[in-house]
């Protein structure tokens, strides 16, 4: 074995190391690293009592009222839905359909107060012709059958 | 029985031999910088199409993209460096880690800077901890504390050794930064180029994003070869042959 064979192999054993030591930390704080819980893990009691955290999920489809400076919508992930209040401006890609992540609080009554309202915004770049053709092939697809 | 071809090879690992190399091969690479820079923003700003969703705000990617891959390759291949000068004691394996670390810095700083500026108006805040961002931002302080403590010791080949087990340590990060968006809840999207599937993205965006990632790609090169050659000229001062050099001399 040469000299720099012995060095290698340590720099190689540490980087495993520290690898296998990343991974258990990472995984140990999974679910604290997690930006945001989907409304199912609410309903599965998962979301923290009592202090704020944040709900992820598709905002649900007509689902959205205004009621002077306070908007209503549901957040949904198409198996639980929850639905917010939020007192404030929204980004401007929040709508219909699109995802948001919102941080507040739960009331009493199970709606979500929330203090703030971030619009997630999809890996898709498309230009509008784009888009609009793959909405008129998704309507003509529905409306088929 | 190939020790020939090793010393061969090995021939570039000596600064004397490296510094003109480095030389000749600078002007090209600022002419590629240029080229594909021209041909980037060119089809970033006039040919590419404006975002369905998110009009014309969505161009900030033609530089936050670049940037950020260029942040991670910058980092493994800091970290690459790193290893070979702890395994091999090649002089300039530390000289290339110290070069290049600067402008990983300037990588990792413009994809957040970029990032935060296109955050505000889409996602509604510069700023959330989540998992992509966070660990981005750990890059940065990767690159920074690599510089500091590069600088904080005198003697360049402990310099090179200490910095070198910080950067291999570091380089965990990275895979992270990459996966975050597959393994945790972030706001942050997930890639719209991968290696496993067809980018979901116009052509044109692609093509201008391409090309940018190629003139930053470039540039970085171009910068690492000038650092390496001042500090090749700055750690070698004493020797005969750095006394000899042209543009030493004069």
């Amino acid at each position: 074995m040469r000299p720099w064979h012995k060095r290698a192999a340590i720099i190689g054993g540490g980087l495993a190391a520290v690898g296998i030591a990343a991974a258990l930390v990472l995984n140990a704080l999974n679910s604290n690293i997690a930006l945001y819980v989907t409304p199912s893990e609410v309903a599965a009691g998962k979301a923290p009592h009592g202090q704020a955290f944040r709900i992820g999920g598709l905002v649900k489809d007509g689902s959205l009222k205004r009621d002077n400076l306070t908007v209503h919508f549901v957040v949904t992930d198409t198996v639980k839905e929850i639905p917010v209040a939020y007192t404030g401006i929204l980004p401007d890609l929040f709508k219909e359909g699109r995802g948001a992540v919102v941080q507040g609080k739960l009331d009493a009554d199970g709606r979500f107060i929330a203090s703030e309202v971030l619009a997630k915004h999809d890996e898709n770049y498309m230009p509008p012709e784009a888009k609009r053709a793959v909405e008129q092939a998704q309507n003509g697809a529905k409306a088929k059958p | 029985m190939n020790e020939n071809k090793l010393v061969h090879w090995f021939k570039y690992a000596s600064p004397q031999s490296f510094y003109p190399l480095a030389g000749k091969m600078i002007p090209w690479f600022w002419a590629l910088t240029a080229v594909f820079g021209i041909a980037g923003l060119w089809i970033s700003f006039f040919v590419a199409p404006t975002d369905a969703q998110q009009g014309e705000g969505y161009r900030i990617i033609f530089i936050h993209v670049p940037t950020s891959w260029m942040s991670m390759f910058i980092y493994i291949v800091l970290a690459c460096w790193a290893g070979l000068g702890l395994a091999l004691n090649t002089r300039l394996s530390g000289m290339m880690a110290q070069a290049l670390a600067p402008t990983g810095a300037l990588m990792a700083f413009l994809s957040l800077w970029t990032g935060a500026f296109w955050g505000k108006p889409m996602w509604g805040t510069w700023w959330v901890w989540d998992a992509r961002l966070t660990s981005e931002l750990i890059l940065l302080f990767l690159y920074l504390g690599f510089i500091a403590l590069q600088a904080a010791i005198d003697d360049p080949r402990r310099a090179d050794k200490a910095g070198a087990i910080l950067a291999l340590v570091g380089v965990v990060n990275v895979p992270i930064i990459y996966f975050s968006v597959k393994w945790w809840n972030t706001l942050h999207q997930g890639s719209s180029v991968s290696m496993t599937k067809s980018p979901s993205m116009a052509t044109t965006m692609l093509w201008g994003m391409l090309l940018m990632a190629l003139c930053f790609w470039m540039y970085s090169i171009a910068v690492a070869l000038m650092r390496v050659r001042a500090i090749i000229l700055e750690r070698e001062a004493h020797t005969e042959w750095v006394k000899l050099l042209d543009e030493v001399k004069s």
